[in-house]
């Protein structure tokens, strides 16, 4: 285990291999709540939330269960129940023990079940075999880039709500070509060498 | 119920009217991720349309004796065990296209698709009406996919279906390929439908 390589995964997992940009996972919310900036915050703080224990927890399950029972192949099967257990049982918890956070996260949370960037990053850090404290790393740091590209998005969004879009591309396909060009401009990143 | 004579109007129903891809806007990660070629597009169309059908039918079956309180984890855990078999048969008799597609197999799981359907459609009607909306929907995901694939394989690498189809001095448009080309291509594509369908935007 040594700092330089857990900082490698971070900077990877960020700017990189966004997960948004280059690895499109997660791609529903990105178009889904970046009308306003509030709301893609509340997103990205529901995601970075549930990113980082779903990580440590399936690597825990599929470590200590999975594995030593042969059980692999039922890998997509447990990681979505955990997911789905671990989404309802974290929504419970905050709605009792911190209301104000449950007020402004609530509605993001039932929708992160069906975030294909929390089942994603579970199978890339087992087949990525990361171990315990690089997976949740991994989880956290993919989370903060998803919530990069979230607040990026919706900052853009907003300005083109006054913009004199032509009449076709008003919309989705706007927001579509948006975010190829913020596509592009991540693409600098990818001659990156850690 | 006119439900007889409705078979065929429900599959054009999924090809045009609720298009997943391009009117409804769902299960765009799989779309943008794998259509880098025609075939994968097609491919990965194909798995999806077949989880989509099985789990119509099989969720239609169980909603009238499960809870409804239970009932989106009950839906899960029967698409999950039908993309896992489908995965499982993929790698055994397609492992060149299971390679190609990747991590995107079993997030078939996750695609919103499929649970919608289960949810808006399967729950509520019978399981021939649901296994044909599951065709219709999925052929309309398929269609859309491979047209995406085709449109990117043509123009970034030159060829469709692996068969070059221009001289071999093209070049090839390398961003078609890249993940930008997947977001210029379909903001492009729904700009056109958006052109002919609607009358003054949004």
């Amino acid at each position: 285990m040594n700092i330089t390589l857990l900082f490698g995964i971070v900077i990877t997992s960020i700017f990189i291999n966004n997960i948004i940009f280059a690895q499109f996972l997660g791609l529903c919310p990105f178009f889904g709540v970046t009308k306003k900036m509030s709301s893609a915050l509340g997103m990205g703080m529901a995601v970075t939330f549930v990113l980082t224990l779903s990580s440590a927890i399936t690597w825990v399950v599929n470590f200590y269960l999975l594995i030593p029972f042969k059980l692999e192949y039922l890998q997509t099967v447990v990681f979505i129940l955990v997911i789905a257990s671990l989404v309802q049982f974290v929504e419970l918890l905050i709605q009792k023990s911190v209301p104000a956070l449950y007020q402004s996260l609530g509605v993001f949370l039932p929708l992160i079940t069906t975030n294909c960037a929390v089942l994603g990053i579970a199978l890339i850090n087992i087949s990525k075999s990361y171990n315990f404290i690089e997976s949740t790393v991994n989880g956290f740091a993919t989370a903060i880039g998803f919530t990069i590209a979230l607040l990026l998005m919706s900052g853009i969004r907003e300005k083109l709500e006054h913009a004199d879009i032509p009449r076709s591309f008003k919309g989705l396909p706007i927001t579509f070509i948006t975010a190829g060009l913020l596509a592009i401009a991540f693409m600098g990143f990818s001659g990156m060498k850690l | 119920m006119s439900r007889k004579i409705s078979f065929s109007t429900q599959i054009l129903n999924g090809i045009f009217k609720e298009n997943p891809t391009f009117v409804l806007v769902i299960g765009l990660c799989p779309t943008l991720a794998v259509t880098t070629s025609a075939i994968n597009g097609l491919g990965m169309g194909v798995a999806t349309l077949l989880v989509l059908v099985s789990s119509n039918f099989f969720i239609s079956i169980i909603s009238k004796i499960t809870p409804s309180q239970v009932r989106i984890p009950v839906y899960v855990i029967v698409i999950s065990t039908i993309v896992t078999v489908i995965g499982m048969l993929m790698q055994a008799y397609l492992p060149t296209l299971y390679l190609a597609l990747g991590i995107f197999v079993p997030l078939i799981v996750v695609n919103c698709i499929i649970l919608a359907r289960a949810e808006m459609f399967a729950a509520r009607n019978g399981p021939i009406a649901s296994l044909v909306d599951g065709l219709g929907i999925g052929l309309g995901f398929t269609i859309a996919l491979t047209l995406l694939g085709s449109i990117r394989e043509i123009l970034g690498s030159g060829t469709w279906f692996n068969q070059p189809l221009f001289s071999s001095n093209y070049q090839g448009v390398l961003i078609m390929i890249l993940p930008p080309g997947a977001f210029l291509t379909i903001g492009v594509l729904m700009a056109i439908i958006q052109k002919f369908t609607k009358k003054g935007g949004e």
